[in-house]
């Protein structure tokens, strides 16, 4: 199958690991990967800090860049979220009827990493070998907002030589919630102390998630724990295998 | 309606308790610094939403009765004039005396007259968010009456000075060591041995409050439902002390906000089931009491019913954001939220805290004056799935963002951000960029030092996905 990429600007910027591992792994099981020239930002955080009107060239340049192209991966539940729940909303709010039917068109074709291996391409055991204790977090916009459910666990549980151990309070948010964690730090910073005290109950080497952004705001308490705790997401572990292990 | 009433009006300043002292990132730092206030709230919310969600585990159609809820709101909604209109008309054929407030002022002085109307000094008071939004407590001590909260948390919050914290659990911020001190300081007659054992704390105040009931004559409620074609009110409580200010009094005033409404009788079928197992984790509530106008020779014989506005009407104006009027007050989003959690009710300002608080009461004062309150979520979404009646929070949530006024460095940064965004060479040259800037110990500058107070920033990577691609 011919996927196109939509590696979002935080995983292209800050996180590329992420996203080569989702090139990787959807090469390893016989897809064609395709990165879609012009793609740059989904507009979330514009739209959820309060600027929709910015947000609106964004939404129009990203529908038009993967308006051609019949499925759409990205490796973040986030950004799949805004694609899926918000491109409309924002284009219909600014009165473009058009270009919000296209964008519910290209959030039809769009799936967050898990859902694309689960619902499309009819995969749970991708091959992967990680020999670690991992804990998997599973992020608010995975969780809620495109609801994958349990299919990043059943991906999870197939990776040879790994330990899957259970976070407790597992759906509680960590407390990135994007310019949340600047415009209310101190209870961000809270939220993100519980979290990370049941990451460290669990006695993982690992904490993984579909969302890096959520891993970088975990990953960024941890270091400053140094308790010898890494974040690791989703797709760098379905990627691993028994050479790069 | 036949009379046009002026635009809709936002609930006054200077009246009432809708507005906080400071913004909420402020007061929730001074609340994040408690550490008691942490732990008792931590504890509480997290024993609701255990014994709640067992509850709710045991109705295998609880989504469809959500979905009926919501509906059901929506349709109520999409028709409120004529339904107030028939609510009054029938209230007015079974004795009562509707009385219409268009704001906190307006319904205060009402209440007032009609107290002072009765001769008598002092009220008691059934459990009312809406006689907390309008100050009704503080209007009635400035004209020399005395009003005395009968529910039991309530009372520990008056008695304590204090301000509610929670809508269903007002004192959820205090432990029973706390309550042992208020009660011994402020409750008349009180027994100087008191222990902190719950039930020796609630004997105490069930002895306070019998005298108090007996010996008042006119009582102030909320009501949780109005239906309209029978003119009933309905109040669910789960202390009993509800069930006895309405029915022993001579006069019972009800001050009701306008969205309560049901159309029929049997609407309550679906909102009594969802009500309790989502707010108090019960299957059924303790003491559901039910009034129609007055009856000859029992219980209360004037009855008053003021429908109050206070900027309901605006938040109905506004297509988004009018969901927010389908709130029950079961309080469920507040259980769930992780915001919430941590800060407890007082950082929101407002009589009405947590995720519902965030949405209705920007909305009902006008978002200027409760501009930080849209950002109190992490818009983790918990609220939305918690909600009896399906309102979407988030969504209000981002909606009212884009009312809020902007800080202008802010403002002109998202507009730069967008702007490199839409353009991908520039885009690529401020990737570029990110990657040469040396970050001294991963720490950043103001404003963005929030973030690097408690977390290390990444090391940006050596090359960008889109260099490694084009280089593949």
């Amino acid at each position: 199958m011919r996927i196109a990429l939509f590696v979002t600007c935080l995983a292209d910027t800050m996180f590329p690991a992420a996203a080569k591992a989702t090139v990787h792994l959807l090469e390893r099981l016989g897809h064609e990967v395709v990165f879609p020239a012009g793609q740059t930002c989904c507009g979330q955080m514009h739209i959820n800090t309060g600027y929709q009107k910015d947000a609106l060239p964004l939404v129009r340049r990203h529908v038009q860049t993967f308006a051609p192209y019949d499925v759409v991966v990205a490796p973040s539940g986030s950004c799949v979220g805004s694609v899926r729940h918000q491109h409309a909303m924002v284009a219909r709010a600014a009165g473009e009827e058009g270009l919000a039917a296209r964008a519910e068109d290209v959030a039809s074709r769009t799936y967050e990493l898990s859902e694309l291996l689960v619902d499309v391409l009819g995969v749970e055991d991708v091959g992967a070998y990680y020999p670690h204790r991992v804990t998997y977090h599973p992020t608010c916009h995975s969780l809620r907002m495109i609801r994958v459910g349990d299919k990043p666990q059943r991906l999870l549980r197939h990776v040879r030589g790994m330990e899957l151990v259970e976070l407790p309070a597992a759906d509680q948010c960590c407390g990135f919630g994007g310019t949340f964690a600047l415009k209310n730090a101190d209870t961000s910073a809270a939220m993100l102390a519980d979290k990370m005290r049941h990451v460290l109950d669990t006695g993982a080497e690992v904490c993984t998630a579909g969302d890096s952004s959520c891993l970088m705001h975990i990953g960024g308490g941890l270091s400053r724990l140094d308790a010898g705790v890494r974040t690791v997401h989703l797709a760098e572990i379905l990627a691993a295998t028994e050479e790069t292990a | 309606m036949s009379t046009f009433l002026g635009m809709p009006a936002t609930a006054p300043r200077g009246v009432g308790n809708l507005r906080g002292d400071e913004s909420f990132p402020a007061a929730a730092r001074k609340a994040l610094g408690n550490d008691q206030l942490r732990r008792n709230l931590g504890h509480a919310t997290t024993t609701i939403r255990a014994k709640s969600g067992a509850v709710i585990g045991e109705l295998p159609d609880w989504q469809e009765l959500r979905s009926a809820g919501s509906a059901l709101k929506a349709a109520t909604m999409a028709r409120l004039p004529e339904l107030l209109l028939q609510l009054e008309e029938n209230v007015t054929r079974a004795g009562g005396v509707v009385h219409w407030a268009a704001d906190a002022n307006e319904a205060n002085r009402i209440v007032t007259e009609l107290v002072r109307a009765t001769g008598e000094q002092r009220v008691i008071k059934v459990k009312s968010m809406a006689t907390q939004e309008i100050g009704l407590n503080e209007a009635l001590e400035e004209a020399g009456i005395e009003p005395i909260e009968t529910d039991l948390a309530e009372l520990i919050v008056q008695l304590g000075n204090d301000k509610p914290s929670h809508i269903l659990v007002p004192a959820i911020h205090r432990n029973r060591s706390e309550i042992r001190e208020i009660f011994l300081r402020e409750m008349p007659g009180v027994d100087p041995a008191l222990t902190d054992e719950p039930v020796v704390l609630a004997g105490a105040a069930r002895r306070y409050l019998r005298e108090t009931f007996l010996s008042t004559k006119v009582a102030v409620s909320g009501a949780n439902f109005a239906i309209a074609d029978t003119g009933t009110l309905v109040v669910l409580e789960s202390e009993g002390n509800g069930r006895m200010c309405l029915t022993l009094p001579e006069t019972l005033i009800t001050v009701m906000g306008i969205e309560k409404l049901v159309p029929t009788w049997q609407d309550l079928e679906v909102f009594l089931q969802l009500l309790p197992r989502a707010s108090t984790g019960e299957r059924m509530n303790p003491y559901t009491s039910m009034w129609t106008g007055v009856t000859p020779g029992d219980g209360p014989q004037s009855f008053h019913l003021v429908l109050l506005d206070n900027g309901r009407s605006a938040v109905l104006a506004d297509e988004v954001g009018r969901q927010a009027l389908h709130c029950i007050r079961c309080s469920a989003c507040l259980n769930v939220c992780p915001v919430y959690e941590r800060t407890g009710g007082h950082a929101y300002g407002s009589v009405y805290p947590g995720p519902i608080g965030a949405v209705l009461s920007p909305q009902l004062t006008g978002v200027e004056d409760n501009a930080s309150l849209p950002y109190a979520s992490s818009l983790c979404g918990a609220c939305f799935d918690a909600c009896p009646v399906k309102i979407d929070i988030p969504s209000i949530l981002v909606h009212l963002r884009n009312e809020v006024p902007h800080p202008r460095t802010e403002r002109a940064a998202m507009a730069a951000a967008a702007y490199t965004m839409d353009h991908p060479k520039l885009y690529a040259a401020a990737q570029h960029a990110a990657k040469l800037t040396k970050l001294a110990g991963h720490r950043l500058p103001p404003p963005l030092n929030g973030w690097t107070a408690s977390r290390d920033l990444p090391e940006p990577p050596p090359e960008t996905f889109r260099d490694w691609w084009a280089k593949r």
